[in-house]
C-alpha cells in the first residue's frame, strides 16, 4: 500500500470512529438524558409518564409516611410553590429527612405522582445539591 | 511557624519554576552548550521538587499536630480523630488536594530531571521547561486562590471535623495513587511539547517516554481500581461504578493513557504513528486537567466537590484553556514538520493497535460528551443529568469490539500479516467464546444479553491473552511479553466480574423484626440482634446477622449505622463476606417504630474479579515496566563495554 493511500485509510477510519462516537452519544442522549424538574416545572409542563427524570426540592415537613412493608416510604417534595407526592422503595440515604433538600431519580406516573428509584440527599451541613439550591431559588423569585 | 515555613517553601518552589523555565528555554535553543544548560535545569528541577515536598510535609505536620490556628485544619480536622485520618485529612479538602497535585507535578518533574538519561539534551531541556510552565500556573492557583497555610486568628478550640464518608483507610491511599497517575501524565505532555519544540520525534524519543507513561498508567489503574472498591463498600449502594462525573474524570485520562501506551509502542518499535502519539500525549494530560477542573471547580454535585467557589473554577478554566490551547496550537503549527513515520499494512500488529486506539478514543469521546453535556445544557438554562443508562448503552458495544482487537493484536506480526493466518491463530479464543455463550444460553438464558456477551467475550479474551505465550520457551520469554499477557488477562478477568455481577446478582430488601430470617441467593441471614456500639469518634447501631450458606457453617456479619458528631452526620457501614465465588453484602437500614429493621442483602457472584482484574492489569504493567527498564539498562551497559 502506498503511504498516501494508507494515510487516507487511517483518516477514513478515524472519521468513522468519530462519527460512530457522535452517533452513539447522540442516540444515547436522546433516550437517556434525565431532565431535572422542580415541582413547579412539573406542574407547568408535565414530562411524559415513565420517562427517566429527576425531581428536586425540599421534603415537606410532616410528610414522610412509612408503608406497612417497612421499606417503602411516601413523602411530598415541595419547592414552596407546588408539591409532588413521591413514593420510594429502598433504604433512604442517611441524610434524608424532613425540611431538607432531596433529589429523587425516577419517573412521573399518569396521575402526577412520582415513583423514585433512588434518592440523593444533601451530604453534609455545608452542602446542598446545586439543583436543589437552584430550584429553591427559582421558586423564591417566582413568588410575589 | 511550621505553616509559614510551608508557605515560604511553596513561594520558593514557584520561583524555582520560573528559573527552571528560563534556563530550560536557553538550553533548548542553545546549539553548543546544551548539556551544560541541561545540567543546570536538572539541578533546579530537583530543588523545586524537594521544596514542594517540604511544603507538603509541613501541611501534614500541622494536620498531625491539629494546629487549629491554621484555617484549613480548623475547617477540616478535629483533635479527636484517629491519627491516620488526621494525616489523610491533609488532602481530604480542596486546598490540601491541590497542594498534593502540585507536589506530584514537581516530584515527577524532579524524577525526570534525575533519572532521564536517554533523551537528547535539547529535547530534555525543552521537556523540563514545559513541566516548569505547567507548574507555574498551578503554583499561581495555589498561592493566589487556594492557600492551604492561611492562619486563623483567634484559633478555635477545636476543628469542624472531616466528612465521615471520607473517614476510611481508602482516603489515605486512593487520592495519592490516583494523583500519581493523573498528574504523572504531565510528564508525557511535557515530553510531547518538548519534542515538538525542538523537532525531535522518533523511536528514541518514544523509548524514553514509554516508561514514564507506563508508570503513570500503573498508578492510575491502581487508583481507579481502589477507588471503585472504596465506593463499593463505603457508599453501601452495592454498585462499583456509578458513572459519577468524578469517576469519569479519572477514567478519561486512563482511556487516553491506555491508547498512548499502545501507540508509543508502535512509535518505539516501528517508528510509526508519530503525530498521533504526540496528540495522545497532549490529550491524556489534558483529560487530567479537565478532570481537575470538573472536580475542583465545585460545579459538580459530588462527595469530591469540597468547596464551591466560582473564582477557583474560572481560575482553573483559564489555566486549562492556556495549556491545552497552547499545546494544541503548537501541535497544529509543528505537526507539518514531523516526518512521515514508517508505513504498514492494515492487517498487521500496527493495524490492530490503530483499531485499539480508535476504539479507545471513541469510548473516551462518548464519556467526555456524557460528562460535559449536562454542564453545557446547564449553561444554556436546561437542567438535566446523564447517568449509567446512557454510558452503558454507548460504551459497552464499543468495549466489546475492543476485546476482539485485544485478542487479535498480539497474534499479529508487525508491518504485514495474512488474514487467513490470523483467523487460524484466533480459532481457539473464538471457539472458547462461542462455547461459553452456548453454555450460558442453555444454563442461564435469562441473564440478559450483555452479561452473556460479556462472559463469552471475557472467556475468549482470557484464553486469547495467553496465546502469545504458547509455543514460547517461557523461561526465556521477555518480561514485557509476560506483562502484556497478564495485563490483557486482567482485562478479561475484570470483564468476567462485571458481567457476572450485572447478570447474576441477587438482591433482597425487607424490614424484619429481630429473630426473623431473610434469604438471598444460596444464603439465609437471621437478624439476631441490633445493639449500640462505639468507636473512636462515632457511635453506631450494629446488627448481628447469623448467616448460613445452605446447611453450611454459621458466620456473623455486622453491618452498622454510624453516627458522627463532628460534623453531625450518619453513614451506613456495609458488612461483606468474601467467598471464592463472590461476595455477600449486607446493609442495615433504618429502624421503625414497630421494632422492624430495614435490611438489604446482595449476593454478588464473582464480583471480586472486577478488582482482581484491575490488580492484574496494574501488575502486568509493572512487569512490563521492569522488563523494559532492565533491557535498556543491559543495552546501555553493553554499549559502554563496547566503547
Amino acid at each position: 500500500m502506498k503511504p498516501k493511500h494508507q494515510r487516507m485509510l487511517l483518516a477514513g477510519l478515524a472519521l468513522v470512529a468519530v462519527l460512530g462516537a457522535a452517533g452513539l452519544a447522540l442516540s444515547g442522549l436522546k433516550d437517556e438524558a434525565a431532565f431535572f424538574y422542580a415541582p413547579a416545572d412539573a406542574r407547568a409542563a408535565p414530562p411524559e409518564p415513565g420517562r427517566a427524570v429527576r425531581l428536586g426540592g425540599m421534603v415537606a415537613s410532616g410528610s414522610i409516611q412509612r408503608a406497612r412493608d417497612g421499606v417503602t416510604i411516601h413523602f411530598i417534595v415541595t419547592d414552596g410553590k407546588d408539591s409532588v407526592p413521591v413514593s420510594f422503595t429502598g433504604v433512604a440515604p442517611d441524610l434524608f429527612k424532613e425540611d431538607s433538600g432531596v433529589v429523587a431519580e425516577g419517573h412521573f406516573n399518569a396521575d402526577g405522582s412520582f415513583t423514585a428509584t433512588n434518592l440523593l440527599a444533601k451530604h453534609d451541613e455545608r452542602y446542598m445539591p446545586p439543583e436543589v439550591a437552584g430550584a429553591m431559588h427559582k421558586s423564591e423569585t417566582l413568588e410575589p | 511557624m511550621i505553616a509559614e515555613a510551608g508557605l515560604a517553601a511553596l513561594w520558593l518552589a514557584a520561583a524555582m519554576a520560573i528559573l527552571q523555565l528560563g534556563v530550560a528555554w536557553v538550553g533548548a535553543s542553545a546549539s553548543s552548550d546544551a548539556p551544560l544548560y541541561l545540567r543546570a535545569t536538572r539541578g533546579v528541577a530537583l530543588v523545586q521538587g524537594v521544596l514542594v515536598a517540604i511544603a507538603f510535609a509541613m501541611l501534614i505536620w500541622v494536620f498531625a499536630r491539629s494546629d487549629m490556628s491554621v484555617l484549613l485544619v480548623a475547617e477540616n480536622s478535629h483533635s479527636m480523630k484517629p491519627m491516620l485520618y488526621k494525616i489523610a485529612g491533609a488532602w481530604g479538602n480542596h486546598e490540601g488536594s491541590m497542594l498534593l497535585w502540585v507536589t506530584v507535578l514537581a516530584v515527577a518533574g524532579g524524577a525526570v530531571a534525575f533519572f532521564e538519561r536517554q533523551l537528547a539534551p535539547r529535547t530534555l531541556s525543552a521537556t523540563l521547561g514545559a513541566q516548569a510552565a505547567i507548574g507555574l500556573g498551578f503554583y499561581a492557583f495555589l498561592l493566589l486562590a487556594s492557600n492551604p497555610f492561611t492562619r486563623l486568628n483567634p484559633p478555635p478550640l477545636d476543628g469542624q471535623g472531616l466528612n465521615p464518608l471520607l473517614q476510611d483507610p481508602g482516603l489515605a491511599f486512593h487520592p495519592p495513587t490516583l494523583y500519581f497517575g493523573y498528574v504523572g501524565l504531565s510528564v508525557a505532555f511535557s515530553f510531547a511539547v518538548g519534542a515538538l519544540l525542538v523537532r525531535d520525534v522518533g523511536p528514541a524519543f518514544a523509548r524514553a517516554m514509554r516508561p514514564w507513561v507506563l508508570a503513570a498508567w500503573i498508578f492510575l489503574t491502581i487508583g481507579i481500581t481502589a477507588g471503585s472498591y472504596w465506593a463499593y463498600y463505603e457508599l453501601g449502594w452495592g454498585g462499583w461504578w456509578f458513572w459519577d462525573p468524578v469517576e469519569n474524570a479519572s477514567l478519561m485520562p486512563w482511556l487516553a493513557a491506555t491508547a498512548l501506551l499502545h501507540s508509543v509502542t508502535v512509535l518505539a518499535t516501528r517508528d510509526g504513528l508519530r503525530a498521533w502519539t504526540l496528540m495522545l500525549a497532549v490529550v491524556a494530560f489534558s483529560m487530567s486537567m479537565i478532570g481537575t477542573f470538573l472536580v475542583r471547580s465545585g460545579i459538580l454535585t459530588s462527595v469530591h466537590a469540597f468547596a464551591v467557589d466560582p473564582l477557583r473554577g474560572s481560575f482553573i478554566l483559564v489555566l486549562l484553556a492556556l495549556y491545552i490551547g497552547g499545546a494544541l496550537l503548537l501541535f497544529a503549527t509543528r505537526v507539518g514538520t514531523v516526518k512521515q513515520g514508517a508505513t504498514f499494512e492494515l492487517v498487521s500488529r500496527e493495524g490492530a493497535l490503530v483499531v485499539n486506539n480508535l476504539l479507545l478514543s471513541v469510548i473516551l469521546g462518548v464519556v467526555l460528551i456524557g460528562t460535559l453535556y449536562p454542564l453545557l445544557a446547564q449553561a444554556m438554562g436546561v437542567q438535566l443529568s446523564i447517568g449509567a443508562p446512557f454510558f452503558n448503552k454507548a460504551t459497552v458495544p464499543v468495549a466489546l469490539a475492543l476485546v476482539i482487537a485485544t485478542v487479535a493484536g498480539p497474534l499479529l506480526r508487525w508491518r504485514r500479516d495474512d488474514w487467513r493466518v490470523l483467523a487460524r491463530r484466533m480459532a481457539v479464543p473464538v471457539l472458547t467464546a462461542v462455547a461459553a455463550a452456548i453454555l450460558l444460553l442453555v444454563l442461564a438464558g435469562d441473564a440478559g444479553l450483555y452479561p452473556i456477551l460479556g462472559i463469552s467475550f471475557g472467556a475468549g479474551l482470557a484464553v486469547g491473552s495467553l496465546m502469545p505465550l504458547v509455543g514460547r520457551n517461557l523461561r526465556r520469554t521477555p518480561l514485557y511479553i509476560w506483562g502484556m499477557a497478564i495485563a490483557h488477562l486482567g482485562v478479561a478477568v475484570s470483564i468476567l466480574g462485571m458481567a457476572a455481577d450485572s447478570g447474576f446478582t441477587r438482591e433482597r430488601l425487607a424490614a424484619i423484626p429481630i429473630g426473623e430470617t431473610l434469604h438471598v441467593g444460596p444464603f439465609s441471614a437471621k437478624l439476631a440482634d441490633v445493639a449500640p456500639t462505639i468507636g473512636p469518634n462515632w457511635s453506631a447501631l450494629e446488627a448481628r446477622l447469623e448467616v448460613r450458606r445452605g446447611d453450611g457453617r454459621m458466620f456473623v456479619l455486622r453491618p452498622q449505622q454510624r453516627f458522627f458528631s463532628n460534623p453531625v452526620t450518619s453513614t451506613s457501614e456495609a458488612a461483606l463476606a468474601t467467598r471464592w465465588d463472590g461476595q455477600l453484602y449486607a446493609v442495615l437500614g433504618n429502624g421503625s417504630d414497630n421494632g422492624r429493621w430495614q435490611l438489604r442483602l446482595w449476593w454478588k457472584p464473582f464480583v471480586t474479579l472486577i478488582w482482581a482484574g484491575g490488580g492484574l492489569i496494574a501488575f502486568g504493567g509493572a512487569l512490563s515496566l521492569i522488563g523494559r527498564l532492565w533491557r535498556e539498562r543491559r543495552k546501555r551497559k553493553g554499549e559502554a563495554q563496547e566503547a
